[in-house]
């Protein structure tokens, strides 16, 4: 496939939020059970939820620009039984939505005892809208995924691995930045934060791993055989039957040297796992410049990640588009 | 329930591309266009066309085939394009089968020509949505025109009529019966769209020639003393031996 | 929809008219929008494409929309070189008063100094004639660069030839045989028939080096190396002939197999008939008054002698002691060597498939007989019950034609088919009228200079069917009268003139200096010349005095092509939507296997910028002029307009016959004869703008023998005689001019250089040859054959400014087995050099299995200048696309009187396009990935439409 840059912004910016946001309410969650020191509410919930939303915000942007028509976006909310991608798009508003109230719960530090568990845990909005924002984040994975794990015949991405992967490296980034927002905003937590960010970032690494060591040994069901319905051993296109490039051309293809992917796979190889949890791991006691040398490296990988997932999936149209002449 | 299709014989199509230009000259005048077309009279000139015709050279020398493949969408049964549409733009028509985009729905966000495998479907660049085949509905139900012009552009411009249209559905159309006597099959059936267009394989004639065949009781060299009968003094077995 | 609050509705019709996006001629149908074009497609009323349409015909919109459009007449700047562009506009009256006044004074000279060359264009008839009433003997059309050799070859042996004058009956064959043929200009018609054929469960075979288009869907492709088609259709009449596969009876009654032939070696005669004594008129028909062997009688009798039934092989003493045979003697012993083995060396087909091919042939014709229950009556007054068909069918085009040693070639596919028996019988070949004529038909080209006269026409057609060396149109020397030296002994029988020689002889003055030459429509200095690079020179060059050696070049064309680019004079044309036209009976009509056929195209769409059809320019200046055609004895005016000549003009006064041959009479009750209607057009138009003359059943086959046939159509004026038109298996004619050539007979003498060469290729026989360009060739050193093929979605050059078609083929590719480029280091889309020993080219291959591994080829005319066409310079075919013109000579070392001769077919100056050799070798790195060679990008010249960089084409929207 040819990798748009928006939706590689969308997906890799609001992976990040949406991981951001997870870390904020599971050190919320924590410090709730008294694991975790209670951090600056205003500071780091209030502002990370800000910053949560920001990246979600910034994601939302982007794939605006992969629209022919951007103004007819509210349209695409229609067909959510159906589409995942609808689904996306209900979902990304509702959990912007959960993460703002969340946020501004925080900032406003509303906390009226709403209910108290079992235990004597007491219940306010925080945790209800953080509740709310924990099952839409992952929802929200679950949708972004499942545009491209639904699709069968997209090999590389038609498996439970593409959401695992999404999930996990969505968290792992946000993780990261969590860690990194930490140190200047929540200094006690930064242990806690890089800790599972570089926990995450070593699932991230299995799972994408996995998912490489899966693409690598696919067979592609379509092959020129079933797609024009001839047996025979030897088929070669001849002509396309057209010469100057065509939608089926751009759209479906990297366009790219072999050599360009794999040092694209290489470098996100490096720069999403072994280096961030390097730094991460250096950064552990609180120095905010490893922190976020540590996001900005490991989100500059995902890019590359994301880059490569597209380039990577071979889309079986491609079998009809193979020659000019 | 009717599920109007094509099916394309590619054992007469000589792939002159006539369907190739007629569809785009009845489709980007029609409900389906304008067609755009980008460096129309400069470098690599491209263009939103629904059927293309493709070349294939099936074997080695000297026994290759040449196969010319038109393509165009398939309005499979089962569309995998028509679910993953967000805002329902991307539709399959209920009283016939065709699918079909609303242009004012759609957003343009590609997520359908992802989902199909054939490649079937064409963002039009100026006018920022997806396109396709229509099956020329606009011109298949207009009462206006006569009865053999409703058809497919593509249709009734094929030199070699390898374009048959009709009701798949229908055991008794003509495509019907050209799929079940001649071999008609979907393209990539391993992904179960249930293509409704069908492809009809190449089919050979062959004469088979007996030996005895070439020379007959009326061969005409006889009339003109040309196969005689061997000379009386030529050698014989009578000549060496007795038995 | 129409919007509710627009007062004025959109205005939509319908109508019809002839296409003339190739030369196929359908009948299309024109959908306007408010007077714009918003649809073209097939009418179904109309004969020839029954509704169907082409990608080119579907593509007419971006023709006529096209920014390469020229729109005002034009002249080159005062000081600018030829080939610049530099243009200025000017107005027709300026156009016509520089003609007019620079003609007038040829004229009025030495009318040979004016010369008329005519491209792909669908008026010969009223081309030829502005010519022959100027009185300049240079006129031709393309044919003698496109395939002359199909014409002469087919008609010369047959009376008739494939295309426009006759086809394969696919409707009633079992077997269908096409060589080289890849795309065809009977395009739509071949295709109905090719498909329904093959449905019908016909086998198809087809012979081509290459794999394309038509061959694609065939049931049998048989590669063949160019140019030895020749050495397969005569090991195949050796086979047929060897194993009794031939039609006997059909050879006795219908050709001239059983005609005795003296074989004197002493004799002036030897070669030719023996006749007997009965004298007979001169005309151009042949009397029946020579002799058979009879087997009953076993003596010599007058042929179809009631009763009498000669021996096809043998060879017999006349009563004077003269040897003689049979021709079909003389045939066996020509083929006698002509082994399948023999061929398969030279052609690259194994024996066992030549021998299966023959068998094929011979066994379908013979044993799939159809009988169809049609009385007729045959020449000789026999009544037959039935028609009788053996359904094995031939076609040939190009791939045949455009070789050096193409018309022997062409003569042995003819000779073959008439062997199966399949000359005009259903499931065989079949006529379409005018054809069949006499072999040769009776147009004749003046025979003497002194034809040529100041102020007078020609005294003869411009051109014509030389029968003997008398016929010839030379001086008394001997040397040439044409420019082209067509009709002279270099070439004898060009009866299409020689075109492409045509820039060359000019420049070089040889046979001499012209003054003006008028180009329509054909792009000589680029895909329609050989040697393009020098032929661009030949036009810009000058002479010692600083003036051009062709000193002034007019161009009438539609379009920016790269000829239009040298002209001194810019003449737009139309399109054809734009336009009045025939497709007349006079020229090359459009008639069916079941009778003549005359079509017209009426102009659908007003006339854009300041176009004028070429007719309507050559009415004027043959007005202006006075040429006697076009004014009335007073010198008055006499034709308002193309439309007014079409209608009125007759061949002569109250002759009846003219242009078109439907609706005549006042009343438009008559057909083929009768005198102008005034409502002509307007009939047309109502009737599909076609006239269809359904012949009775018993006209429709056996045409050349066909009593019936033949004295309908002497009535109608189709023929002057209703003579049979017996099969030459033996060509006396050719045996004329050898004759000639060997320093027999009364009948001029050709000149000394030459006589070797009428001696070798004059044979009355088939016989095979290595093309004249391999003969000079070391085949080690270019040891591949390169082609061209036609895309079925372009047209020549015409449709690389039509921005629908140029999407499909934007550039070319050189093909090359890919088994031979991968020994040359070659891989699929490398940038190679393509050299022969006349040029080179820098291009892509593109590696292919469909192609014979001796061969290369690409895509004609895609390539183009930069710039030309109105495209940008950067567009792929001018950077990309490449044109193999460039690697082929226009001439040849050889005997001509220079130490030249044409690249050309000895016998009919058919352009031998296809004989050129070459090697291919991989571009070093770092060379320009850019073909070579590269010319200095045209502009735009004034008038022209700017081209945008977006198209959104809708014609116009509904109100």
């Amino acid at each position: 496939m040819h990798p748009a840059f928006s939706v590689i912004f969308l997906t890799t910016l609001i992976g990040a939020g949406q991981g951001l946001f997870l870390a904020l309410f599971t050190a919320q969650s924590y410090a709730a059970f008294k694991l975790l020191p209670q951090p600056d509410a205003h500071a780091f919930y209030g502002q990370g939820s800000l910053l949560a939303l920001a990246l979600l915000a910034g994601g939302l942007a982007a794939s605006f620009f992969h629209l022919g028509h951007p103004e007819r976006a509210w349209r695409s909310a229609a067909m959510w039984r159906t589409s995942w991608l609808s689904r996306e798009v209900i979902v990304l508003p509702a959990f912007m939505g959960a993460v703002f109230l969340y946020g501004l719960a925080h900032w406003l530090d509303w906390h009226p005892v709403l209910m108290t568990l079992p235990g004597g845990l007491p219940v306010d909005p925080t945790a209800i809208l953080g509740v709310a924002g924990w099952v839409l984040a992952f929802a929200l994975f679950i949708c972004t995924a499942m545009i491209y794990a639904c699709l069968k015949f997209l090999k590389e991405w038609h498996s439970p691995l593409t959401v695992i992967n999404y999930i996990l490296l969505g968290g792992a980034s946000g993780f990261t930045l969590a860690a990194a927002f930490a140190a200047v905003t929540a200094p006690e937590l930064v242990g806690f934060l890089a800790g599972w960010a570089a926990i995450i970032t070593v699932l991230g690494l299995l799972g994408r791993s996995a998912s490489l060591y899966r693409n690598a040994r696919l067979k592609p069901t379509s092959t020129l055989q079933t797609a024009i319905g001839i047996k025979h051993p030897r088929i070669v296109q001849t002509t396309q039957g057209f010469m100057g490039g065509s939608f089926n051309t751009r759209e479906f293809f990297h366009g790219r040297p072999v050599a360009v992917l794999r040092g694209v796979k290489w470098f996100f190889l490096l720069a999403v796992f072994p280096l961030p949890l390097l730094l991460l791991l250096s950064g552990m006691q609180g120095a905010s410049g490893l922190l976020a040398a540590a996001f900005v490296v490991q989100y500059a990988g995902l890019l590359a990640e994301r880059w490569f997932f597209f380039a990577q999936a071979n889309h079986p149209q491609n079998l009809f588009y193979q020659s000019i002449a | 329930m009717t599920q109007l299709a094509l099916v394309i014989d590619l054992n007469v199509c000589v792939g002159c591309h006539a369907c190739v230009t007629s569809c785009k000259e009845w489709n980007t005048s029609g409900s389906a266009g304008p067609m755009g077309d980008q460096n129309p009279y400069g470098a690599d000139p491209t263009g939103t066309f629904f059927n293309r015709v493709q070349t294939f050279e099936v074997g080695e020398f000297p026994n290759t085939e040449t196969v010319h493949f038109p393509k165009s969408c398939l309005h499979c049964e089962d569309p995998p394009c028509v679910p993953v549409c967000p805002t329902g733009a991307s539709y399959k028509r209920k009283e016939d089968g065709i699918v079909l985009v609303n242009y004012d729905k759609c957003i343009g966000c590609k997520y359908c020509s992802w989902a199909c495998p054939y490649g079937a479907r064409e963002f039009d660049e100026q006018q920022r949505v997806m396109k396709k085949c229509t099956l020329c509905v606009d011109r298949i139900y207009d009462t206006s025109m006569n009865e053999g012009d409703r058809k497919p552009s593509c249709v009734k411009a094929c030199p070699t009529s390898a374009r048959l249209f009709g009701d798949i559905h229908d055991p008794d159309s003509a495509v019907s019966i050209a799929i079940r006597e001649s071999g008609g099959y979907p393209l990539m059936p391993e992904w179960g769209t249930h293509p409704a267009n069908h492809y009809l394989p190449r089919r050979k004639t062959r004469i088979r020639i007996h030996l005895d065949e070439l020379e007959r009781a009326d061969n005409p060299l006889k009339v003109d003393r040309q196969l005689p009968r061997p000379a009386m003094n030529e050698p014989t077995l009578d000549d060496v031996t007795t038995w | 929809m129409p919007a509710a609050n627009d007062p004025i509705p959109s205005v939509q019709e319908v109508k019809n008219t002839t296409c003339y996006m190739c030369a196929c001629r359908c009948g299309i149908r024109v959908h306007l929008r408010d007077g714009v074009v918003r649809y073209i497609d097939g009418n179904p009323d109309h004969p020839l494409n029954k509704g169907v349409i082409c990608a080119k015909g579907s593509s007419g919109i971006m023709k006529q929309y096209s920014p390469a459009r020229l729109l005002k007449p034009l002249k080159r700047k005062a000081g600018a070189e030829r080939g610049a562009g530099e243009f200025e506009e000017i107005t027709w009256d300026e156009a016509f008063a520089t003609l007019a006044e620079r003609l007038g004074k040829i004229r009025a000279t030495d009318p040979k100094k004016f010369a008329l060359f005519t491209g792909r264009d669908q008026m010969q008839a009223l081309t030829g004639m502005f010519a022959r009433q100027f009185g300049t003997p240079n006129y031709a059309a393309h044919g003698g660069f496109c395939s002359v050799n199909m014409a002469a070859g087919m008609i010369y042996t047959i009376g008739g030839s494939f295309w426009e004058f006759g086809g394969p009956d696919l409707e009633r064959a079992k077997l269908f045989v096409m060589i080289g043929t890849a795309e065809d200009h009977h395009s739509n018609p071949l295709k109905i028939a090719l498909s329904k054929f093959k449905r019908d469960g016909g086998r198809f075979i087809s012979i081509n080096p290459v794999r394309t288009g038509y061959s694609a869907i065939a049931d049998e492709w048989v590669p063949i190396r160019p140019a030895t088609d020749g050495a397969l259709l005569l090991a195949i009449i050796h086979e047929i002939i060897a194993t009794g596969l031939y039609d006997r009876d059909f050879l006795v009654q219908y050709s001239n197999a059983g005609q005795l032939i003296n074989v004197s070696d002493t004799s002036d005669e030897s070669g030719f008939f023996v006749r007997t004594e009965v004298p007979t008129e001169e005309a151009c028909y042949e009397p029946q008054d020579k002799l058979w062997w009879d087997r009953n009688s076993d003596r010599a009798v007058v042929t179809h002698t009631p009763g009498a039934d000669p021996y096809l092989l043998g060879e017999f003493k006349l009563a004077d002691g003269t040897p003689v045979k049979p021709a079909f003697q003389l045939l066996q012993e020509r083929v006698r060597d002509y082994t399948p083995e023999w061929a398969a060396q030279i052609t690259g087909i194994p024996a066992d498939i030549i021998r299966r091919l023959a068998h094929e042939m011979g066994v379908t014709a013979r044993d799939q007989k159809i009988e169809l229950p049609i009385a007729w009556t045959d020449s000789w007054g026999n009544e037959h019950d039935t028609v009788t068909g053996n359904p094995v069918a031939f076609h040939a085009m190009r791939g045949l034609a455009a070789h050096s040693n193409g018309f022997q070639t062409i003569r042995a596919l003819a000779i073959l088919m008439s062997l199966l028996g399949t000359i005009d019988r259903p499931g065989g070949f079949r006529h379409k009228a005018p054809f069949p004529r006499p072999i040769p038909p009776c147009a004749r080209t003046p025979n003497d200079s002194r034809a040529v006269q100041p102020n007078h026409p020609l005294d003869g057609m411009v051109l014509g069917w030389p029968s003997d060396p008398d016929d010839l149109f030379v001086n008394d020397d001997g040397s040439p009268v044409r420019l082209d030296k067509a009709f002279s002994w270099e070439y004898p029988l060009s009866v299409h003139g020689l075109m492409h020689n045509a820039i060359t002889n000019a420049w070089r003055g040889d046979p001499y200096r012209i003054d003006t030459l008028l180009i329509f429509m054909a792009n000589m200095s680029w895909n329609s010349t050989m040697n393009t690079a020098e032929v661009r020179q030949m036009l810009n060059d000058k002479d010692e005095s600083g003036g051009f050696k062709i000193p002034f070049l007019v161009v009438c064309d539609a379009f920016q092509s790269e000829m239009t680019a040298f002209a001194d004079l810019i003449l737009p044309d139309t399109t054809y939507l734009e336009r009045h036209d025939v497709m007349s009976m006079l020229d090359r009509p459009i008639s069916e296997f079941d009778g003549p056929v005359d079509s017209v195209r009426i102009p659908v769409v007003p006339v854009s910028g300041d176009c004028k059809p070429f007719q309507e320019v050559l009415i004027e200046l043959g007005t202006r002029l006075k040429l006697p055609a076009f004014v009335t004895p007073a010198g008055e005016r006499k034709f308002r307009d193309y439309p007014d000549f079409i209608v009125n003009w007759e061949t002569e006064p109250g002759s009846g016959i003219g242009f078109l041959s439907g609706w005549r009479g006042k009343g438009g009750e008559k057909f083929l004869r009768g005198e102008p209607n005034p409502n002509q057009w307007e009939m047309y138009a109502r009737n599909n703008c076609v006239f269809h003359y359904e012949l009775p059943k018993s006209y429709q086959y056996m045409r050349n023998w066909n009593k019936g046939y033949l004295e309908w159509s002497q009535r109608n004026r189709i023929t002057r005689y209703a003579e049979p038109i017996l099969i030459h298996l033996y060509s006396e004619v050719l045996q004329r001019f050898r004759s000639a050539a060997q320093g027999k007979g009364l009948t001029r003498k050709p000149p000394q250089h030459l006589r070797k060469r009428i001696d070798t290729y004059f044979d009355p026989l088939p016989f095979y040859y290595d093309s004249l360009e391999a003969q000079v060739t070391d085949k080690h050193k270019y040891p591949l054959a390169a082609v061209t093929q036609r895309p079925m979605a372009m047209y020549h050059s015409w449709d690389s400014q039509n921005a629908w078609l140029r999407q499909i083929h934007t550039h070319n590719y050189l093909y090359v087995n890919t088994r031979t480029a991968l020994q040359q280091g070659i891989a699929d889309g490398d940038w190679i050099w393509v050299e022969s020993q006349w040029g080179k080219v820098r291009c892509m291959a593109r590696h292919s299995e469909a192609v014979e591994p001796g061969t290369v080829w690409t895509w004609n005319a895609i390539g183009k200048a930069a710039g030309a066409w109105n495209l940008t310079p950067d567009a792929n075919e001018s950077q990309k696309g490449f044109l193999l013109n460039h690697l082929i000579s226009e001439e040849l070392p050889g005997a001509g009187a220079s130490g030249r001769v044409s690249n050309s077919d000895p016998i009919t100056g058919q352009a031998a396009w296809y004989d050129v050799r070459v090697r291919i070798y991989k571009a070093e790195a770092g060379e320009a990935e850019q073909t070579s060679p590269q010319f200095e990008a045209l502009k735009p010249y004034p008038g022209m439409k700017t081209r945008g960089s977006v198209l959104a084409y809708v014609g116009k929207l509904f109100k």
